[in-house]
């Protein structure tokens, strides 16, 4: 392999591991404040590329008018599932198994409501040219999405990270993620906290799914599963419930699995199996994830 | 009454445990009043059903006459009804300064006379403003969580065992706070307490609780005085 083409999978790699940081804060983040595996995610993001596609294809809104509607709709979605699928069942103290079962049913119930909706057929997802031309970077030819995604990341990292240590509803994030029971006696609304996690998970998962649309640019109803249990699997090799720990965790295995793919072509056809050899490999040397900490079991 | 927190004919089921059995309580305001027992008598709970942390199945919780049953938690900590858990619990990965902040919460209004108030009381905390709370020692804890409580500006401050695990030394310097931010603040106090010599002799009127009922009740310097509570509580034989 040249110099120039390991200079290029680099590029895709970041690029990959990035949007699955995206989408691993959302895992993350809900693990943090339910102790819950949100198997919905995945779907949120599918859902989030619909929205993109119906407003940019069909609808003709200008690109950037329809991002901020695809954030909005999303974390719309992303709040009404939480109020479907899980508050009821916090509201009745229900064990955690009921809320991780309640969990796979939004999930499944999404992809069957986007087959019924949209059809299995898959839909070209838009390719905005600002986004998706190619630029030459020194002796590398890549997407003008591969410079744009760590940008972007790091843009909503810092502000993501502004916004809990030194805000009131970060602050009540975090008191909720500790400890519920003193969170309320702060005066904290526990069910507001709740659905602003949600809101920021999901809205995370918008900006990943439209990069992730023009990247991979074919959508069906099951384009969340593969990115869904990726990204999961990257919050917990970061360490769940961290979330610095979801975006390397991201970052990592997004560039593992380009780069093992580059090097060996042969076995591309297992590339989705390394995320789950990584994870192994990783939870063996360290249980509790690469910069995670124990966190007591509750809900 | 005005002004007066009323608890009255109060039952709380935990499952099939019943944990109060018709508790009837008066906090008059300005007072210190004490509910002292023995454990599992139900102390924690009458304190977790009035900051709404468990709902009772029946009887009444009145705040200057207004019925506080079907409030939320947060709306109990906006009526100034503020409530310091047992066993310290404050943040361990928030620092001692966010500790303080996030008492005042849901205040609109200046905090920073309170946190120098608060450093007034406990110098300490001054000093380990940006410290995590998980690293203070127990007692710095407990100092903490009664500081955070007071962050709320309470009208009535409930306190859990304040001097849980505490040395002597400290105990007595949390109850001449509590003594002080009574006389000082006007705050009216509910004090929970093991100790119920100490927290009998700061009080104005306690309340002695067995197995989910209030078994006796009366003026501090009376309970103190009295056979049954001394045998029981006091770890004195009735003279
Ligand atoms: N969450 C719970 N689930 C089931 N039972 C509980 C729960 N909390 C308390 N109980 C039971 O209710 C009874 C009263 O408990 P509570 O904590 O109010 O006692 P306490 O007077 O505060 O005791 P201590 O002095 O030991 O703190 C006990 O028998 C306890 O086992
Ligand atoms: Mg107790």
């Amino acid at each position: 392999m040249t110099l120039d083409v390991f200079l290029q999978q680099l590029a895709n790699g970041l690029m990959l591991g990035c949007l699955f940081a995206l989408i691993a804060i959302g895992y993350t983040m809900v693990y943090g404040i339910l102790r819950l595996i949100n198997f919905a995610h995945g779907d949120i993001f599918m859902m989030a590329m619909y929205v993109a596609f119906f407003t940019i294809t069909i609808f003709h809104i200008p690109w950037y008018i329809s991002f901020i509607i695809v954030i909005v709709v999303t974390m719309l979605l992303g709040i009404l599932t939480e109020k479907i699928a899980y508050k009821p069942l916090r509201k009745q103290n229900a064990p955690p198994i009921s809320l991780l079962i309640s969990a796979i049913g939004i999930s499944y119930l999404m992809e069957n409501v986007a087959i019924v909706l949209f059809t299995g057929r898959p839909k070209d997802f838009p390719q905005i040219p600002f986004f998706t031309s190619m630029t030459q970077l020194g002796p590398v030819r890549v997407q003008n999405l591969a410079i744009m995604v760590p940008f972007i990341l790091i843009i909503l990292l810092v502000v993501l990270l502004y916004l809990i240590n030194n805000t009131k509803s970060g602050m009540a994030m975090r008191a909720v993620s500790r400890d519920l029971d003193t969170a309320q006696l702060m005066g904290i609304d526990v069910n507001k906290t709740i659905s602003f996690t949600f809101a920021i998970g999901s809205a995370l998962a918008a900006v990943g799914a439209i990069m992730w649309g023009m990247r991979y640019p074919q959508i069906q109803p099951l384009v969340g599963l593969t990115p869904g249990i990726k990204c999961f699997i990257a919050a917990v090799i970061g360490g769940i419930g961290n979330i610095k720990g979801a975006v390397i965790g991201g970052i990592l295995l997004g560039l593992i699995e380009t780069l093992i793919v580059a090097f060996f072509p042969g076995l591309s056809g297992y590339r989705d199996a390394f995320s789950f050899i990584l994870l192994i490999i990783i939870l063996l040397v360290k249980p509790n994830g690469l910069i995670g900490e124990k966190i007591a079991d509750k809900v | 009454m005005k002004n007066t927190l009323e608890i009255k004919d109060l039952y709380v089921r935990y499952g099939g445990i019943e944990a109060l059995r018709g508790v009837s309580m008066s906090i008059p305001e300005g007072k210190i009043i004490t509910l002292v027992g023995a454990n599992g008598a139900g102390k924690s709970t009458t304190l977790r059903s009035i900051s709404k942390l468990v709902k009772p199945y029946k009887g009444s919780i009145t705040y200057n006459d207004e019925e506080l049953l079907n409030l939320s938690p947060k709306e109990i900590v906006e009526r100034g009804i503020i409530h310091v858990p047992e066993g310290r619990h404050v943040f361990p990965d928030m620092t001692v300064l966010e500790n303080l902040k996030i008492g005042a919460y849901l205040r609109k209004d200046n905090i920073k006379p309170d946190i120098e108030y608060a450093h007034k009381l406990f110098p300490i905390l001054k000093d380990r403003s940006n410290q995590l709370a998980g690293t203070l020692s127990g007692g710095e804890q407990q100092m903490l969580a009664v500081a955070r409580g007071l962050m709320a500006k309470p009208k009535v401050l409930m306190m859990d065992e304040p001097s849980l695990g505490l040395a002597p030394l400290i105990i007595k310097d949390i109850f001449s706070i509590i003594e002080r931010v009574n006389k000082e603040e006007g705050v009216t106090i509910l004090l929970i307490e093991q100790n119920a010599n100490a927290a009998l002799k700061i009080a104005d009127y306690g309340y002695v609780m067995e197995t989910g009922t209030i078994e006796l009740e009366g003026l501090g310097s009376d309970l103190r005085n009295n056979d049954h509570v001394k045998e029981l509580y006091l770890g004195r034989a009735a003279e």
